[in-house]
Order: structure tokens, then C-alpha cells, then sequence
């Protein structure tokens, strides 16, 4: 722990600091491309579930349990060898766009579907009856009433995106916290543990943290208006 | 793909299956104690966060408070790394066992107490919830009762609480057998690692003196139903559990 107050260390940091914003510029463009994907796919196979088509409802669940029940670096590393080893090499970053993309994707349908579930059914109906098709009954009755559900654990998810950008170390990374490791075990740079540690997990806490903050306040009062609306209707 | 024969072949190679099982039973023993470990530890931040409110004893609920935040949101990884160079590892690890080598055994216990440390913030949340759907008036009828605070967490918080959870901390589970997997990345113990291990000898076992496509999709793929099948089964047995409880829960309410 000697590091942390030697003003050596810390020049070193300063001096290198190129490394450490690109490896966040590397970590916020991974997460921010991986949740366009994970958007699309979560719509996508949201819908799906909620479709009430049987077909459509179990190609759905099937990709949701496969992923969530499968370790992201055991996927991560399944994508990158596999184009690797085909000849079809997308490189470090692409394979992280990719594989947390359809990790997180997974997460997100589960997310939406939840949402979707939380509004009753007449609304859906009433909706039907009243003409609107299939788009509009989804984008003017359902998603006003479900995004509040929705919104909380997508923002969860999101943040551990974040944190899982870190998989991409496995199979050879750039990220945040890849660039940091091979800066402080790097043979002109390394040893100033504690300073370049003390840096990358600021930069974390500081992406993640007030996500999580925001995901947690909505939740509480998400639960208290359920809470009045539930004494509400007792009384 | 005309080389999937061969890579199967490695399948009936009956020194890879005991090493891929071995790998299993250190990532279930692994994500298990781990667990374990994580609730008792994740318990004490979640009373202190929860309960230390008065001024005199504040100082722990920060103190809490900041543990969990911060681990929260950092990613596990991050932990494993400053693990690796700043846990001090006892004498007792420093020796071959397990089938392991020493090297492998203190990595495995620095490795571990990053995943306790990160996992038990987590836990400790979801104590906090359950401690939260504790009614207030339990407390208020123990301490009324004549029973100290700590008797009234022990004798009617605590259980009240985890009986709420175990669905939540059986999920927990799930992601610390899919979170183990991280220790790939700095020692070869766990089903992951021993995975990617093969793979990276697959040329002398599969006999064809190269490592093609199809030995990752069959090596990968055989980690992916062993996970798969483990968690999956957790997640049905945590389903079926949750079905039964709204069920009960519904027909306390009709009564």
C-alpha cells in the first residue's frame, strides 16, 4: 500500500494519463454501441414474449434462458474464438459490441416483458376495441403505463453493463480496466499499484454510481405510490 | 465442420472429462462457500446500514453504506485484481492441495475474498430489502417485550427477513456461478478457465495437429450446458418456490 502517497507514483499516472482515457473513451463506446443492441434485442424479444404466439413466446424464452443462465465471459470467449478460429477476426472491441449486446439483450427482454405483464389486460383490450392497431396500442396505451416499471431495472442493467465491459480483458482487451492492469504490470510503467487502481475504480464509481443512485430512488417511490394505491383501495 | 469428429473425440478422452470436472466442482464449491460466506457478512452491513441510526453509533451506517456503494459499483474484476496484489494470503493456502499447485492455491484464496467482498455488497441489499418488509411494529413488540436490540434482530428480524429472501438469495447463486467465472482470468481452477485451457492444447489432443472451429464450438459448448444446466435447475427450483409463496400469500389474504 506504499503507493498511495508516493508522489512518484502519481506523476507516473499523470504522465500516462492517455492510457486511462482511452481506456475509458474504449469502455463508454463498448458499453454505449452493446446498448443500442441490447435495446434492439430487448424490444424485440419482448414483444416476442408478450406476443401470446406460442411460437414466438418460446423462441423468446429460449434465447433469454440460454444467456442468462450462461456466463458472459463464457460467451464472450465462445464468440471471439469461434471468428477467430473461422478466419472472420472482428477484432477486440467488436466482439465486446457483440457479445454484451446479446448478454445484456437478454436482461433487457426480460425487463420490457415484466413491463408489458404489469399492465392489466382491459387496457389491451380497451385499446383493441377502440381501433388502435397493433404499433399504436403499444406506443400510446402500454408503453406510457409500463415505462415506469420498466425504467428502474433497464438502468440496473445498464450499470452492470458497464462493469461487465470488463470481460473484454479475457480475450485480449482495451477497456478501462484491462488498459489499467497492463499499465501497472507494464514492463516501462508498472508498479504504481495502489495510484492507477485508486483511478480506474474512481472512474468506475463515478459512471456507475449515480445510475445506480437514480434506479434506486425511482424504485422506492415506484413502491410508495403502490403502497398508497394499495391503501387506497382497502379503504 | 469436417472436423467435428475429431473434436468429439476429445469428449471420450477421459482425462479432459476429469479435468472438466473437476472445474465443475471447484466452480459450484467456489460460488457455494462463497455465497455463504457473503450472506453472514452481508447480513452485518445491511443491520448496520439499516439500524445504527443513532448519532453515537452513525459512523457504522456510513461506513456501510460506503462499503456497499462502492462495491456495487465497481466491477468484480477491478476487486480480483487488488486482490491479487494487496490480500495478504495465510500460510495455510501456500502449499499444493485440492490437486492444485500453491501458486494456484493462494491465487484461488485471494481470488475468493474478492468475490466474497464484491458479492457480500449485493447481498446486503437484498438483506436490506428484507429487513425493509420487516413490519415496523415487530421491533417496536419485541423491545416492548424487554428484549435487547440484538436479541430482537437475532430472535425476530433476522428470521422474518431471510424467510422473505431465499428466492432472491437463491438467484444470488446463479450470478456467483456465472460471476466465478471471472477467476479465469488469473488462474486456471474453475470450469472456465479449465475450458479455455483445452482449447489451447486442443491441437495435441484431437488429433489433427490444429485447432479448428469446431473445437471450440464443442469445448465451449460443453461448458455451456454444464452451466446451463446447473442454473437452470436452480432458476426452475426458484420459480416453483415463488409460485407456491404468491399462492399462500394469496389465500392468507382471502382468509
Amino acid at each position: 500500500m506504499s503507493g498511495i502517497f508516493s508522489s512518484r507514483a502519481w506523476n507516473k499516472i499523470w504522465t500516462y494519463r492517455a492510457t486511462f482515457l482511452l481506456g475509458l473513451s474504449n469502455t463508454l463506446k463498448t458499453a454505449g454501441v452493446a446498448l443500442v443492441i441490447a435495446l434492439l434485442l430487448g424490444i424485440i424479444f419482448g414483444l416476442m414474449a408478450t406476443s401470446g404466439k406460442k411460437l414466438l413466446v418460446m423462441i423468446s424464452r429460449i434465447y433469454v434462458e440460454i444467456i442468462q443462465n450462461t456466463p458472459v465471459l463464457l460467451q464472450m470467449c465462445f464468440l471471439y474464438y469461434a471468428l477467430a478460429f473461422s478466419g472472420h477476426s472482428l477484432g477486440i472491441i467488436v466482439t465486446g459490441f457483440l457479445a454484451l449486446g446479446i448478454y445484456t439483450g437478454a436482461y433487457m427482454a426480460e425487463v420490457i416483458r415484466a413491463g408489458i405483464e404489469s399492465v392489466p389486460k382491459g387496457q389491451f383490450e380497451a385499446a383493441q376495441s377502440q381501433g388502435f392497431g397493433y404499433l399504436g396500442r403499444m406506443y400510446y396505451i402500454i408503453l406510457p403505463q409500463s415505462i415506469k416499471v420498466i425504467l428502474p431495472p433497464m438502468v440496473n442493467t445498464i450499470v452492470n453493463m458497464i462493469k461487465n465491459t470488463s470481460c473484454l480483458y479475457i480475450v485480449g482487451g482495451a477497456d478501462l480496466l484491462s488498459l489499467t492492469y497492463s499499465f501497472v504490470t507494464g514492463e516501462n510503467t508498472g508498479g504504481s499499484y495502489a495510484p492507477a487502481y485508486i483511478v480506474c475504480g474512481t472512474i468506475f464509481f463515478l459512471l456507475c454510481f449515480p445510475l445506480s443512485t437514480l434506479a434506486t430512488m425511482w424504485e422506492t417511490s415506484l413502491k410508495q405510490r403502490d403502497r398508497k394505491t394499495d391503501t387506497a383501495k382497502e379503504a | 465442420m469436417d472436423t467435428l469428429e475429431n473434436s468429439l473425440s476429445m469428449l471420450k478422452n477421459p482425462a479432459i472429462i476429469s479435468f472438466i470436472m473437476k472445474g465443475t466442482a471447484f466452480t459450484l464449491i467456489i460460488s457455494v462457500v462463497s455465497v455463504f460466506l457473503s450472506i453472514i457478512f452481508g447480513a452485518v452491513l445491511a443491520l448496520l446500514r439499516n439500524y445504527c441510526t443513532t448519532p453515537r453509533i452513525r459512523i457504522f451506517r456510513w461506513l456501510a453504506s460506503i462499503y456497499i456503494e462502492l462495491f456495487r459499483n465497481t466491477p468484480l474484476l477491478f476487486w480480483i485484481f487488488i486482490c491479487l496484489v494487496f490480500c495478504p494470503s495465510p500460510k495455510f493456502v501456500d502449499r499444493p492441495m485440492f490437486g492444485l499447485s500453491s501458486v494456484n492455491n493462494k491465487l484461488l484464496f485471494k481470488a475468493a475474498v474478492a468475490l466474497i467482498l464484491y458479492t457480500s455488497g449485493v447481498i446486503a441489499e437484498i438483506v436490506r430489502g428484507g429487513l425493509n418488509s420487516v413490519a415496523r411494529g415487530q421491533i417496536e413488540a419485541g423491545v416492548s417485550q424487554g428484549f435487547h436490540m440484538v436479541q430482537v434482530m437475532w430472535y425476530i428480524v433476522l428470521p422474518q427477513a431471510f424467510k422473505a429472501i431465499i428466492p432472491t438469495l437463491l438467484s444470488q447463486v446463479i450470478t456467483t456461478i456465472k460471476d466465478s467465472s471471472f477467476l479465469a482470468n488469473v488462474a486456471v481452477i474453475e470450469l472456465m478457465a479449465r475450458t479455455k485451457q483445452i482449447l489451447s492444447a486442443a491441437n495435441r489432443y484431437n488429433g489433427t495437429n490444429a485447432i479448428n472451429v469446431s473445437d471450440v464450438f464443442v469445448l465451449f459448448g460443453t461448458a455451456a450446458i454444464i452451466y446451463f444446466v446447473i442454473n437452470f435447475t436452480l432458476s426452475l427450483t426458484i420459480r416453483g418456490m415463488q409460485k407456491r409463496r404468491g399462492k399462500m400469500a394469496a389465500s392468507a389474504q382471502r382468509v
